[in-house]
């Protein structure tokens, strides 16, 4: 693994070889691995390892950005060469910051909770047989089942830091685990994935029962009419629909009127059981404690009690913002340690998203029986934005559609197409269960909890 | 870089792998981007590294790394190895490699100017003329421009001899105006949405692509769609425009043809196929005048997909997918083409970089236009009621890729074969089979467009591929229309 120390040395060597005011360069890389299953065997089986650095140079309002995994001195000196080049062509910027000081970094620090470690020894030194030892217990399961499985587990450790010519410096390192499971029946199929930075906390046998019951008992799937139902949301399939939304919780985002949250902050916008925040120390969460220019991320609320109460910050857009008509309009304005590597035009998004618990928190089989008829869906799939104001979602589910009849599976479900607005969803809560450590394949993983909502709204059903 | 290669090669034999393959790819990038007046991103990105992969005990092993050095490059061949080691505990069958002839080349995308030669001030000169211009049109409150560039050099050599030098350029550029006004936000893109243009060429795409002389236009049609009528809901005749028949056909066509999907290889993330085994040349899947290709080879166009070689060393060929209709192949690799009863692959199988296992992906799936001289004004004028829709605004397709749902940027009502009043918000939506037996006519070469899809993501950890699509302006019968907003 590339070491701090190392790091330094070579952000030492860049610094000497830059004429720029200002140089702040970008460490990442690691080493990871992925063992892949399909058909009940190992299909593919890759392992991978790079380190590379980013550099931004500045001269007094112009700056750019090069990279590059070509370590040795002749390619720092040419990387440095390069972002020089793109960055003295153009005209100054007014808004462009100075990189920012320890000290800085520091004052805008309120919130002083460190986060868990999230390296784990035990991660870092899986090896392709523990692998392939975890894969032979899934397809064991799928073997016992006479079903096909297909899927993944992967393992990587990680290292992320930034360091800047005005002495600011951090460092992050990470190990992660993960898990995903298809199991496929003829005519139906069932899903799990679980991820933690501890490969202790994943137990690939738990999940492939999972989804060998949904598997089974999907089986034969019904079609049933489109129109709106009761859905019984499992939390990935939250995860996946909620992610949508939080490109738009950015001042940018604001300032660029692109968000669905344009003269929407500090409204009700959803149900008064909503609260979501966004905080980098969260138990569940992973990722490094810093954002793009190495300011601390920030523990910022979102929503609350379906209120949107504030946005997240880079440093450059919170100046910018308190200059803005609209920043009248944007709540709460500073730097809460959430921009995106520098130059961008993005600006910074919400990475770290927290539900918050409900007061009387209902587990998925609870929120079943309590429903005369619905859809307990386990996943969605290809979701994409139709309405970018409304907030208008399309996409499918898939691997484990059920129709719920008084209070209880009544078997598997022809999966539906829906077109549903996120606010119209959020406002339309009645039930949530305890959030956890979700991961999908159309978000980022959040903390989200299982979700009943009514009147979601499936317009099309496909042929299988 | 043969050194370099033979060292991955030589170790991995030496210890016992059946065949070994190995890719040492130098790729260079830049990115440009402005938003509303100013630079949003000057970026310039470089990465080296060699990708190795291994049969050992008949299962598959790869292995990447950074360190090119001899030390370096053993390491990752042993671990490649050892890799391989670890799949053979969960294997059934042996890997079997459909046979290919070794070859000794050098390749290079034919490219009139590099764009990497072309000053950084003319490019952001350029995309701030367009910023400037779009934003000229009151109304609109946002534009953003960029222009991407790629070079990828690649050196192959595999254990039974191959060893290709190839070398491949890309450039990438597009706009687009938004307007927020009241609850909604409109946008406009040209020449494309989502980036733009893409194709395998140099700089002088740039220029073809008339893009300042067009920005004005599309300012003013994202201003204007606040005042267009909401696109109606029910059953019509649509008339695609060429981009978006382009997303139609790499969504229903180019994946689903993915012989990896086929056989449940992708089931876990990209999913499966609704083109089991049996429907080869047992399936009507267009009318008549659907003739698809999936064709890699440089007289096909700059498409994203043109090629030399693949990234296991198979020469660039077309493969025709539908003729006339009927569904007759799949996009195959050399490990996959013997479930189809071919004796060699179709050579689609490539990589997002060194660090990347090669994997089936589309190369340019092109519908081909029309016999019979057809433009798109011709052919609004044959039509006496419908709706032509442009430029894509969202796309979902679901795991099996038959049921699709696809919105448009923009689109007009035809009447009596006349384009009369803008639509907002024009979105159809069917069954993958059902879709393409309804066209009843699609326009002729000179309307047709090779369009790139730079972004298609497959596999895990996922691969982002640039894929190339030719298609011309075409019509469908009896589409649902408008179920996007159906119960909105």
């Amino acid at each position: 693994m590339l070491t701090r120390e190392q790091a330094s040395d070579i952000f030492d060597r860049l610094k000497k070889y830059s004429t720029a005011d200002e140089v702040e360069v970008y460490f990442y890389g690691g080493h990871s691995a992925l063992t892949r299953f399909a058909n009940n065997v190992i299909h593919q089986n890759v392992a991978e390892q790079n380190y590379g650095v980013s550099v931004r140079t500045a001269f007094g309002g112009r700056t750019a950005r090069a990279s590059t995994n070509k370590l040795d001195d002749e390619s720092l000196k040419r990387v440095v060469a390069a972002s020089e080049s793109l960055a003295k062509v153009q005209r100054p910027d007014s808004d462009l910051l100075p990189v920012p000081t320890t000290q800085e970094r520091d004052a805008a620090n309120l919130y002083k909770t460190n986060a868990p470690s999230r390296h784990f020894a035990e991660t870092a030194a899986i090896t392709p047989e523990d692998r392939a030892a975890g894969v032979k217990k899934i397809v064991d399961a799928a073997d016992r089942h006479k079903l096909t499985t297909a899927g993944i587990f992967s393992s990587s450790e990680s290292v992320e830091g930034i360091f800047n010519s005005r002495g600011l410096a951090d460092w992050h390192t990470q190990t992660s685990a993960e898990i995903s499971i298809t199991m496929l029946a003829e005519d139906s199929s069932g899903w799990q994935k679980a991820n933690s930075p501890d490969v202790r906390n994943l137990d690939p046998v738990v999940l492939a029962d999972v989804a060998v019951r949904k598997a089974t008992e999907s089986a034969s799937p019904r079609e049933v009419s489109t129109g709106k139902y009761t859905v019984v949301l499992e939390p990935a399939a939250v995860l996946d629909i909620v992610g949508f939304m939080f490109w738009d919780f950015g001042g940018q985002a604001l300032l660029d009127e692109r968000s669905f949250l344009n003269n929407r902050v500090g409204g009700q916008l959803f149900g008064e059981n909503i609260n979501i925040h966004d905080e980098a120390a969260h138990r569940l969460q992973s990722g490094a404690p810093f954002d793009g220019e190495g300011m601390r991320r920030q523990r910022v609320p979102l929503v609350e009690k379906g209120i949107v109460k504030s946005v997240v910050y880079a440093r450059g857009t919170a100046a910018k913002m308190k200059k803005s008509e609209l920043a009248s309009k944007a709540g709460p304005i500073a730097p809460t340690g959430h921009g995106f590597l520098l130059p961008n035009e993005m600006g910074e998004m919400p990475v770290n998203i927290v539900f918050g618990e409900p007061a009387n928190p209902q587990s998925v089989d609870q929120m079943i029986a309590s429903t005369d008829r619905g859809v307990l869906v386990t996943r969605l799939w290809y979701i994409r934005e139709v309405d970018p104001y409304e907030k208008i979602l399309t996409g499918m589910t898939r691997d484990g559609t059920f129709l719920i009849e008084n209070g209880r599976l009544a078997g598997g479900l022809r999966n539906f197409r829906f077109n549903e607005s996120l606010i119209h969803m959020l406002s339309n809560v009645d039930a949530m269960g305890v959030p956890v450590r979700a991961s999908g394949e159309e978000s980022f993983d959040m903390v989200v909890p299982a979700m009943k909502v009514r009147d979601f709204n499936f317009t099309e059903v496909t042929k299988f | 870089m043969k050194d370099v290669l033979s060292w991955a090669l030589d170790l991995a034999t030496q210890k016992g792998a059946s065949y070994v393959d190995a890719r040492v790819v130098d790729d260079r990038s830049r990115s440009l981007a402005t938003k509303n007046g100013k630079v949003g991103h000057a970026s310039d990105a470089e990465s080296l590294g060699i990708g190795i992969r291994v049969i050992a005990d008949g299962a598959w092993g790869f292995a990447a790394a950074d360190d090119l050095s001899r030390r370096g490059v053993e390491a990752a061949a042993a671990r490649a190895f050892a890799i391989a080691k670890a799949s053979a505990q969960v294997k059934r069958e042996n890997i079997k490699l459909a046979p290919e002839r070794r070859v000794t080349a050098d390749w290079t995308t034919p490219f009139q100017i590099d764009p990497f030669t072309i000053s950084i001030e003319q490019n952001l000169d350029l995309l701030l003329k367009i910023d400037a211009e779009l934003r000229s049109v009151a109304g609109v409150t946002l534009a953003e421009t960029s222009m991407n560039f790629r070079r990828e050099e690649q050196w192959f050599a595999s254990s039974e001899g191959s060893s290709i030098h190839q070398t491949k350029y890309s450039t990438g550029t597009g706009y687009a105006a938004y307007a927020f006004a009241s609850t909604e936000i409109m946008k406009r893109s040209y020449p494309n949405s989502f980036g733009g243009q893409w194709q395998n060429k140099g700089y002088e795409l740039i220029a073809e692509l008339k893009l300042l002389e067009n920005a004005r236009r599309v300012g003013e049609e994202a201003v204007a769609l606040h005042k267009a009528d909401q696109c109606p809901e029910g059953v019509n005749t649509i008339v695609l425009d060429s981009s978006q028949l382009g997303l139609q056909i790499h969504e229903s066509v180019g994946h689903p043809i993915e012989l990896d999907r086929v056989l449940g290889m992708e089931a876990n993330f990209a999913g499966t196929s609704f083109l089991t085994l049996d429907k080869l040349r047992n399936l009507r899947y267009g009318s008549d005048l659907v003739n698809v290709v999936a064709d890699a080879r440089q007289e096909h166009g700059p498409g994203l997909g043109t090629f030399g070689f693949d990234d296991e060393g198979v020469p660039a060929q077309c493969t025709p997918i539908i003729t006339n209709g009927q569904f007759m192949g799949y996009l195959s690799s050399r490990e996959t083409a013997h479930t189809i009863g071919e004796s060699r692959s179709g050579g689609t199988l490539r990589a997002e970089g060194w660090n990347r296992l090669p994997m089936i992906r589309m190369t340019n799936i092109s519908i081909l236009p029309g016999e019979n001289p057809l433009t798109l004004d011709q052919l609004i004028s044959d039509t006496s009621d419908g709706i032509y829709m442009e430029t894509n605004k969202s796309w979902s397709i679901d795991d099996k890729r038959y049921n699709f749902q696809f919105g448009c940027e923009i689109g007009w009502e035809i009447k009596n074969g006349k384009r009369t009043r803008m639509l907002k918000n024009p979105s159809y939506s069917g069954i993958t089979t059902e879709f393409w037996n309804s066209m009843d006519a699609i326009c002729s070469r000179d309307q047709w467009t090779l369009w790139g899809t730079p972004n298609c993501g497959k596999g895990q950890p996922q691969q982002i591929m640039g894929t190339g699509h030719g298609a011309a302006p075409a019509r469908f019968r009896k589409i649902k229309v408008g179920s996007a907003y159906k119960g909105a």
